[in-house]
């Protein structure tokens, strides 16, 4: 519909004049969104299809059957969420009945946690997966190596946490040889949420913290699969995070040595999983200072045990 | 070709045998074909275990059906799930080797093999693979490796895992025997070959006495420096 020079204003002559599209002309724009939208997870195939030239991840399938993401049925006596994961979810994706409505909330099965003190960042991680009720595994590596100054702690699904974290590191090195210096904390902590952002809404479950040192001081991010990601001093991530959060608040001060904050984080994963079911294993813990990360320690939960309440008899 | 229906009911809840009330059916594109995989990893030798039996629902499809499949000379992996998945997975695992080994002239090692296995399950990270998946090889200093994995990609390396439908009840069985968890005052004995087979044979009889999913026949892959060496062994087949 043409518009020619007109006597009255343009929104009186719109309204007059309604533009009707054709079936085929919706068809297309149906299309072209669908292309879109699998175009945008570039993230994701172009790291899977470097490799493997035929062995396309194809979007399209996982529509053809009628499975929504997170909804796929596992067959004859597999439950929904029956994967490894550090996580119980309260259900696998949205059922029929809730529609687009969803738990905000979701169960983390772990205890993870970081805070800043004067002598740079501490991290405490315990090392259990569950698989629903089954403890899959008891020495699961929590805390992921980025790179010699930055770590990064895993909370939610084991596969979506590793996975993304390992594409991080990736993004690290291309950072450092394009730019010649070390990314900063706010940096790697930024293009962690933004790759994650991509895929909001689509049932991954991913609660890390990015900890390093850069040329600003000790850095400590919490990003997360909702989009979340905020800087701040103290955090606990997960199911027993409650727990931790009591231990630490009470003796957390910054005048603390690293003996004292060590003990500090060591103490608090261990009540949390003392506490909270789907914590337990180890106790790991890593040490971020100016030169880089240490690990500091590693303690099973039954030695910690004895050794803190043997006193008390 | 079977393909599998989920039964619900108007609640929403999957329905028994018998019939009650209308019902809906739902295709799944999944269905479970049972097994059990194992692996143990000793000083200079891996080995990875299979029961042979291939279900689905109350039937027996085949009772000759090993879960093993070898991948190089020094790896083995053990898949135990939906069994078109367990297959068309090894087919892209074997193409990705070859690929690799005419790009980089040299043979996958086993880490290398995980590695690569967790990247391939990732990416069908919204359509997963339904396969337990467990490596059991050496390294590349010649000690042995086993890696477990889980459906979408999540993995790592231990001295010994169990995987499948009668995992959950063996697996604590290999804590306390290989492990020596929940043992008080007892000599970490390193773990011969002879004993670990020994071990295995032990550990899948009892399974295929109270899993339904295990039986039929157990399939033993040996893999030491020399080579990779095959044993079978009868289970109950009821």
């Amino acid at each position: 519909m043409k518009c020619y020079r007109l006597f009255i204003p343009y929104s009186r002559w719109r309204d007059a004049h309604p533009i009707v599209h054709s079936q085929k002309y919706h068809r297309r724009r149906r299309v072209c969104r669908l292309i879109s939208k699998t175009l945008s997870k570039m993230a994701l195939s172009s790291v899977l299809q470097s490799e493997s030239a035929d062995f396309s991840f194809n979007n399209d399938r996982s529509f053809s059957f009628g499975c929504r993401f997170g909804q796929t049925d596992l067959g004859f006596g597999a439950a929904p969420g029956d994967r490894l994961n550090f996580a119980i979810k309260a259900s696998l994706g949205p059922d029929d009945k809730d529609g687009p409505e969803r738990k905000i909330e979701f169960l983390h099965g772990t205890t993870t946690l970081a805070f800043k003190f004067q002598h740079g960042v501490i991290v405490a991680v315990d090392s259990r997966a569950t698989a629903g009720a089954y403890i899959a595994s008891q020495t699961v590596k929590k805390v992921i190596e980025i790179n010699p100054y930055l770590l990064g702690t895993m909370a939610g699904g084991a596969a979506d946490c590793s996975f993304w974290e390992r594409l991080l590191a990736r993004q690290c090195r291309v950072y450092e040889l394009r730019n010649k210096e070390r990314i900063s904390v706010a940096a790697a902590s930024k293009l962690l949420a933004n790759m994650v952002y991509q895929y909001k809404g689509m049932g991954l479950s991913m609660g890390t913290m990015v900890c390093g040192w850069d040329k600003r001081g000790p850095g400590l991010y919490y990003v997360d699969s909702e989009g979340n990601r905020v800087c701040g001093d103290l955090f606990a991530v997960g199911s027993g995070s409650m727990y931790a959060y009591g231990v630490v608040d009470s003796g957390l001060r910054q005048d603390l040595s690293v003996e004292e904050a060590c003990e500090l984080g060591r103490r608090a994963i261990y009540q949390a999983t003392y506490r909270d079911a789907y914590s337990g294993g180890q106790v790991n813990l890593y040490h971020v200072h100016s030169e880089g990360w240490t690990r500091v320690s590693q303690e099973d939960v039954l030695k910690l045990h004895h050794q803190y309440q043997e006193p008390k008899k | 070709t079977m393909f599998a229906t989920q039964v619900y009911g108007d609640n929403g809840k999957m329905k028994e045998y018998h019939y009650t009330g209308p019902v809906e059916h739902r295709f799944s594109p999944y269905s479970f074909n049972g097994g059990t995989v194992l692996a143990v990893a000793g000083e200079d030798f891996a080995i990875v275990a299979s029961d042979t039996r291939l279900s689905e629902g109350y039937s027996i499809h085949s009772r000759d059906s090993p879960k093993c499949y070898k991948l190089t000379d020094t790896t083995v992996i053990g898949c135990s799930g939906f069994h078109g998945d367990c297959l068309t997975l090894t087919k892209i695992i074997d193409a990705r080797l070859k690929m690799y080994k005419h790009s980089n002239n040299k043979c996958m090692t086993s880490g290398a093999i995980a590695a690569m296995l967790s990247t391939i399950l990732y990416g069908r990270r919204f359509f997963p693979y339904y396969v337990y998946n467990i490596i059991g090889g050496l390294d590349e200093e010649g000690k042995g490796a086993v890696y477990s994995f889980d459906p979408v990609g999540s993995y790592q390396r231990d001295t010994y895992k169990a995987g499948g439908s009668a995992s959950a009840m063996l697996q604590p069985l290999l804590d306390n025997q290989i492990g020596f968890k929940n043992m008080e005052g007892v000599q970490h004995l390193p773990l011969s070959q002879e004993k670990a087979v020994q071990l295995v044979k032990d550990v899948f009889i009892s399974a295929a006495e109270r899993d339904v999913y295990t039986g039929d026949a157990l399939r033993i892959c040996i893999v030491t420096k020399d080579g990779i060496k095959e044993e079978t062994v009868p289970l109950r087949k009821d």
